[in-house]
């Protein structure tokens, strides 16, 4: 069985802003809501690396045990998932979450906080999988329709990874191994439970 | 045997309040309130943009499509010969 995950390969995201297009433009999220976003560590000092940041679909995610309604379910395929209609805006699982990942749009049903929105991986909602009303709610269902998320498809420079954990946990191996560097993956300890995984081997330990 | 009594009485105070500390389930299918949710293997209404290659209903087939999706979108070091 698919375990959904996200990579972002810092080596090599130019800070293009591409995946953050292809989402608002798939989904076709309102003003103000961004699903993903890209992040600059150490901005403007040498060295300085961006990643491309949404929901990461956690092994054990935050949002879900801090949600008072039970909003949040997880897929066979590990995506974390939510059902606006059950959603009342409280905004707890946004002060949970440790990537910011829930958006809430500026007018909604609950006055200035709407229903809270995030990143489901192209996999939709609740909804009939393609039907207008899961569109209008969450938006395409990429996966139901055999296809990956889009902002790792438009990712110029394959620095955005998104599929099965094996595969793309297998893709970035190949490139730290060709290039001999760039295997810290930030987010990936926090959203997939391991302490180690991610970070880069200390010097003289096997790994 | 009064100490017993009240040995056990605390015990059984302290395994109810640590039922509060138990986790939830976290799938889908009426045990969170979310409405039940079709998997994506299942397919999509809008079969104009289905992508070819694999059958509605069939789960070995939509991993391997999105494995070779993967494969062929995002590894480039799979498509060079160097």
């Amino acid at each position: 069985m698919a375990r959904m995950k996200f990579i972002c390969d810092a080596e090599r995201c130019i800070e293009c802003n591409g995946c953050v297009t292809a989402c608002k433009n798939e989904h076709e999220v309102p003003w103000g809501v961004n699903r993903r976003r890209v992040v600059t560590l150490n901005d403007g000092v040498p060295g300085e690396k961006s990643i491309s940041v949404a929901c990461m679909h956690c092994s054990d995610a935050p949002c879900m045990a801090v949600c008072p309604v039970n909003c949040f379910y997880r897929t066979d395929e590990g995506v974390v998932l939510h059902d606006k209609d059950v959603c009342i805006g409280c905004g707890y699982c946004s002060y949970a979450c440790p990537f910011g990942a829930p958006q809430f749009p500026g007018q909604g049903t609950f006055g200035v906080r709407g229903k809270m929105d995030k990143c489901t991986f192209c996999a939709g909602g609740p909804e009939a999988n393609g039907s207008q009303a899961e569109f209008e709610k969450y938006g395409r269902n990429r996966l139901a329709e055999g296809k990956l998320p889009a902002c790792a498809e438009m990712c110029s420079t394959k620095a955005l990874l998104a599929g099965d954990g094996d595969v793309v946990a297998d893709i970035l191996r190949s490139r730290v191994v060709q290039r001999g560097k760039g295997a810290e993956v930030w987010g990936w300890g926090t959203a997939y439970g391991s302490q180690t995984a991610g970070k880069p081997a200390k010097e003289g330990s096997a790994s | 045997m009064k100490r017993v009594a009240l040995t056990t009485l605390c015990l059984a105070g302290a395994v109810a309040m640590l039922t509060a500390c138990g986790e939830r389930p976290q799938t889908n299918g009426g045990l969170t309130g979310a409405k039940r949710d079709a998997s994506p293997v299942s397919g999509t209404d809008a079969a104009v943009f289905r992508q070819g290659g694999w059958k509605a209903g069939d789960q070995a087939a939509w991993s391997q499509q999105l494995k070779a999706r993967a494969q062929y979108g995002m590894n480039d070091h799979s498509r060079t010969t160097n």
